[in-house]
């Protein structure tokens, strides 16, 4: 078996919120093998004003374990020069920040599909649970997994041969 | 003395924690539960907390010390078992 190396990954599962061009900056910095970036950057919606605050649950060790695995999956798919992702937990009020993937590669289609297979797994297999606090109800509601999303996720599991 | 069967954690998360009223304890292996179903089944029959919380038990996921297994999963040198709904993040 031969040994290869891989590019080193970020992981960080956290209450507080994030700088997207700080933790960009950091990728980038000092580097000229960088022709790409891709960021994501999944927000807390107010569903039409309807809702107060997402509350996320998640399972602390777990969490970070299952993200650092498909991050490990997706540098040793693509050729990366670089990937961050921060999931958010606690209670989280529209318009504020969730989550976040950087990925960043020498052209732009690595860095593309690794950030959309990241969110894929990130939706369907790290245990964080989402509960909507609505306005007008005084107890919360657990957000369903939606079959869409396992749908989404089982996308990269084919082979790529078309 | 003969040393009894190791402790293990149990973990419960979002509406499994809710119903069950518990968001970890610690127990010893029951006699005859083997595999992550049948202590599924062991715990609905303890109260109608954990009933109403495994009533529909295809729909839970399981960890195993962290790692997604089935419910077919054998328990032998489990330290830690989670059960949650299925996940809602990113």
């Amino acid at each position: 078996m031969s040994k290869t190396s891989t590019t080193d990954f970020t992981v960080r599962v956290q209450a507080e919120d994030f700088d997207v061009l700080a933790e960009t900056e950091i990728l980038t910095k000092g580097r000229k093998d960088v022709g790409a970036i891709v960021t994501f950057t999944g927000l807390c919606r107010d569903e039409g004003g309807a809702l107060e605050a997402l509350e996320l649950e998640h399972y602390p060790g777990m969490a970070e374990a299952q993200i650092s695995k498909f991050a490990q999956q997706a540098v040793e798919r693509w050729p990366l020069t670089g990937l961050t992702i921060i999931h958010r937990f606690g209670k989280i009020p529209p318009g504020d920040n969730i989550v976040l993937v950087i990925a960043t590669s020498p052209h732009r289609r690595a860095a593309f599909e690794a950030a959309d297979f990241l969110m894929d797994f990130l939706k369907t297999k790290a245990p964080f649970w989402k509960k909507e606090h609505l306005r007008e109800a005084s107890e919360g509601t657990w957000v369903e997994a939606k079959a869409a999303d396992d749908a989404d996720a089982a996308r990269w599991d084919a082979p790529k041969t078309k | 003395m003969i040393p009894g069967p190791d402790p293990m954690k149990i973990r419960y998360f979002a509406w499994l924690r809710e119903r069950t009223g518990t968001s970890e304890e610690t127990i010893e292996l029951p006699e005859g539960v083997k595999t992550t179903g049948d202590l599924m089944s062991w715990l609905a029959a303890r109260d109608e907390g954990y009933a109403f919380a495994f009533e529909q038990p295809e729909t839970i996921r399981i960890a195993v010390n962290q790692e997604h297994v089935e419910e077919d999963h054998v328990l032998s040198g489990t330290e830690e078992v989670a059960f949650f709904p299925p996940m809602t993040g990113g």
